[in-house]
């Protein structure tokens, strides 16, 4: 009995972050941003570490690894705002398919980094005036925004009333058109189905939850890496900045930014574990830790990579030293999937505190 | 990350609730030292509900540590609204200290009647000059003969007039640099010597107190650790009382009641709980609370298995526990309005004034026991190693 990583976790969280900080330096990102290039390099990086199999089945040709582990991983991305497509393809769309029984064939091209999945959950959370999407049995009408990796092979689509469906990037009457946001290191867009054929995944409610927790998780854990790395900078730039003829970290206003950071993110990182194994092991306090965990780590996020930028002075305000590709991923990670008053309000309803 | 409870904890929950079940009406109220509470407290020590880690020779119930078993214990005991028995400055500070830095004689001594309950004690650290910047404390102890003569005052101590002994830092080595001249003594409040004299605090209780010492005379072996090594014994100490102050456990209590509070109070009819601004802020506190347990479980867990680095999650326990027990009890009083002003005899008084009175206390806990802003300083400095601040010479 034990509440913390395991050596074996440990090691994978070093083999990440090793290849991470070698191969995919914020240079790298950067490059990915600016130009636009699809990023295959990184993403062939990840396969070698095995990352698209990580929670796939040793059966199906995954690597059999827990939530917990996906966790992990998930942190690492977040601390070097890593451009890769992780919470659909490796996390949400193999969730579905291990959930739901179905295609065995995606899930055997996922582990072998063959095939990536998009994720179209907005319209299920919430849909925005002008979206929603209906399936009236065999097709897909309606409009998806802001759908995460919009241009991978399959796009796991949440209808208006939380049915699963996959949808082939070249089915007919689908349309695909980049929606900009403020985060670059993931690709995000708008799909228009026009009696486009889908595959239906799951009509099962409790389906459709799992998937969802899960992705929420991973998104708290990259708030999490992402929030640690603005931290990790801030100290490193406090010890070194000097003005008045001093560290600039000895001033206790600065001083005391910095532990007010590592305080309100140091119990997320125990809440983000725990949230993680209760996916697998604690199925009855899974819905509520996810939200919680998910909203949560999005408070926490803001204040850290507000603070952050702050500490590096006019500095932390320019595109030069980057860290708003930080501030930038951890405003996504707090939008997508459910902003926090909305997150909030489904951990009350779990727990039936109001109906 | 395994904490899965096997059938073994299905067996330990199910004799914790056995336990609770037989006692249910057993009275473990009452004032220090009554009967009611000493007897409660030997009862919980002898089932391995209280002292649980305390080894047998000094008076515990001599287990191993075990995460699950003490948040079993914790949750049955919070199900049933059951007493864990007697806290306090001797239990949760001074016990710890000792069992660390006492001599084998000073551990008989003093760990078992303590934490029986029948021997109260009392922290002299503060000096009127001497607070956040504790080690300019002045307080002196001189070596006459076989004993120590004291001479000096204390403020803010709490319990002072109830306590049986005083762990008290004087300073034995007026030469030396100010942390390495003060030494950790114990000694009867009942000395020739002593006036305590209590001060009223905000709730209108006189929690703690001032004490004067007069040629106060205390034998020469009532010393923890060495000459000049006291600060070195307090800040070992220190640790315990930091993480004591916001137990993870007393704020899910409390979250519960709160909980409780929503659904039965109304506006117009309604419940508190169908306002979506109050189920909001009740909803971000929960998974704060939820987020300080778990941190708390992995503290727990890092004591057993030394691999695992958590001094940075046990540094913010204080900060973050004390400020987060205060929002908690003042979203109660924001969700009762008018209500939440009720105190003494008001007839519409809730939960007998509960909130109001920890509301209140928390903000004194907020500064007590090392302020939350010297606490940011420790986890600046300590923590992540940043600068200290430059000494400046002050003309005084
Ligand atoms: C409810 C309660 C119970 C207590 N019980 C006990 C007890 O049993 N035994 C005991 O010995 N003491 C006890 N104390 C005393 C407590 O430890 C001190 O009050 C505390 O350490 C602060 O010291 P001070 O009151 O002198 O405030 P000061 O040190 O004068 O502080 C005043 C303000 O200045 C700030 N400040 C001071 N120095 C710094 C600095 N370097 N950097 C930034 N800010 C600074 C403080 O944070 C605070 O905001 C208790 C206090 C309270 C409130």
């Amino acid at each position: 009995m034990e509440f913390g990583l395991s050596e074996e976790q440990i090691l994978l969280q070093d083999s990440v972050n090793r290849f991470l900080s070698d191969q995919v330096p914020l240079d790298r990102v950067r490059k990915f941003a600016e130009e636009k290039d699809a990023g295959d390099d990184i993403w062939q990086g990840l396969v070698e570490l095995g990352i698209p199999g990580l929670i796939i089945p040793e059966a199906s040709g995954g690597v059999g690894l827990g939530k917990l582990d996906a966790a992990v991983v998930s942190e690492c991305l977040g601390y070097h705002v890593t451009p890769a497509p992780f919470i659909g393809t490796v996390i949400m769309a193999p969730v579905a398919l291990i959930e739901s029984g179905k295609r065995e064939d995606l899930l055997r091209a996922i582990a072998a980094g063959e095939s990536k999945v998009g994720v179209a959950f907005g319209e299920s959370i919430g849909a925005r005036a002008d979206a929603g999407i209906e399936f009236d049995g065999s097709k897909l009408t309606g409009k998806a925004l802001f759908v995460l990796d919009y241009l991978a092979d399959f796009v796991l689509v949440a209808t208006n009333d939380k049915k699963l469906l996959l949808v082939s990037s070249d089915a007919d009457g689908l349309d695909k058109r980049e929606l900009t946001t403020v985060e670059r290191t993931r690709r995000t867009g708008e799909l228009v189905f026009n009696n486009t054929p889908a595959e239906l995944i799951s009509e099962d409610l409790e389906v459709y939850l799992k998937v969802l927790d899960a992705g929420r998780v991973m998104l708290a854990a990259d708030t999490l890496g992402a929030a640690q790395n603005m931290i990790d900078q801030s100290v490193a730039y406090a010890k070194v900045r000097e003005q008045f003829n001093r560290p600039i970290g000895s001033f206790q206003a600065v001083k005391h930014m910095c532990a007010e950071m590592v305080a309100n993110l140091e119990p997320c990182r125990a809440l983000v574990w725990y949230a993680g194994y209760a996916l697998d092991e604690v199925p009855e306090e899974a819905r509520l830790t996810a939200c919680h965990t998910k909203a949560h780590l999005s408070e926490v996020g803001k204040a850290v990579s507000k603070t952050a930028t702050e500490v590096h002075g006019g500095m932390g305000f320019t595109d030069l030293l980057g860290l708003h590709y930080w501030f930038k991923r951890i405003g996504f990670n707090r939008q997508i999937l459910g902003a926090p008053e909305l997150i909030r309000e489904e951990a009350a309803r779990v727990q039936n505190l109001v109906t | 990350m395994d904490l899965s409870y096997g059938s073994e904890y299905e067996t330990f929950r199910t004799e914790v609730q056995t336990f609770l079940e037989k006692h249910k009406d057993t009275p473990t109220q009452g004032a220090l030292r009554s009967e009611n509470v000493l007897n409660w407290q030997r009862t919980l020590i002898e089932n391995g509900y209280a002292a649980r880690t305390i080894p047998k020779e000094y008076g515990g119930y001599g287990a191993e540590p075990n995460i699950l078993e003490s948040r079993i214990i914790a949750e049955e005991f919070a199900n049933a609204q059951m007493s864990q028995g007697q806290g306090g400055q001797g239990i949760s500070m001074l016990v710890p200290t000792l069992l660390e830095m006492g001599t084998e004689e000073q551990k008989k001594q003093f760990i078992g009647p303590t934490i029986r309950g029948e021997m109260i004690w009392c922290q002299g650290y503060s000096e009127p000059s001497a607070g956040s910047d504790l080690a300019s404390l002045r307080t002196s102890a001189v070596l006459d003969g076989d004993e120590w003569v004291i001479n000096g005052q204390k403020i803010w101590t709490s319990t002072a007039h109830m306590a049986d002994w005083i762990f008290c830092l004087v300073r034995t080595e007026p030469e030396a640099p100010k942390h390495q001249g003060i030494s950790f003594l114990l000694f009867r409040m009942d000395s020739p010597g002593i006036d305590v004299r209590p001060l009223v605090d905000m709730t209108l209780n006189a929690n703690f107190n001032e004490v004067f010492f007069t040629d106060v005379r205390v034998p020469k072996d009532q010393i923890v650790g060495q000459r000049g090594q006291g600060w070195l014994v307090a800040n070992s100490i220190l640790g315990f009382e930091r993480g004591s102050l916001a137990s993870p456990d007393a704020m899910l209590m409390r979250l519960n009641a709160l909980i409780d509070l929503m659904q039965k109070e109304t506006i117009n009819g309604q419940s508190l709980m169908t306002y979506p601004s109050y189920r909001d802020r009740l909803m971000q506190i929960q998974a704060r609370v939820m987020a300080m347990q778990f941190n708390d479980m992995r503290i727990l867990s890092s004591r057993i298995n030394k691999n695992q680095d958590t001094k940075l999650a046990s540094m913010i326990v204080k900060l973050q526990g004390t400020e987060l027990r205060h929002e908690l009890e003042a979203l109660a009083l924001d969700v009762m309005g008018e209500l939440g002003m009720a105190i003494g005899d008001n007839p519409y008084l809730r939960d007998k004034g509960l909130w109001q009175y920890h509301y209140m206390y928390f903000l004194g806990l907020i500064i007590g026991g090392g302020t939350n802003q010297i606490q940011k300083n420790i986890i600046g400095e300590r923590g992540l190693g940043l600068p200290r601040e430059p000494k400046v010479e002050i003309n005084k």
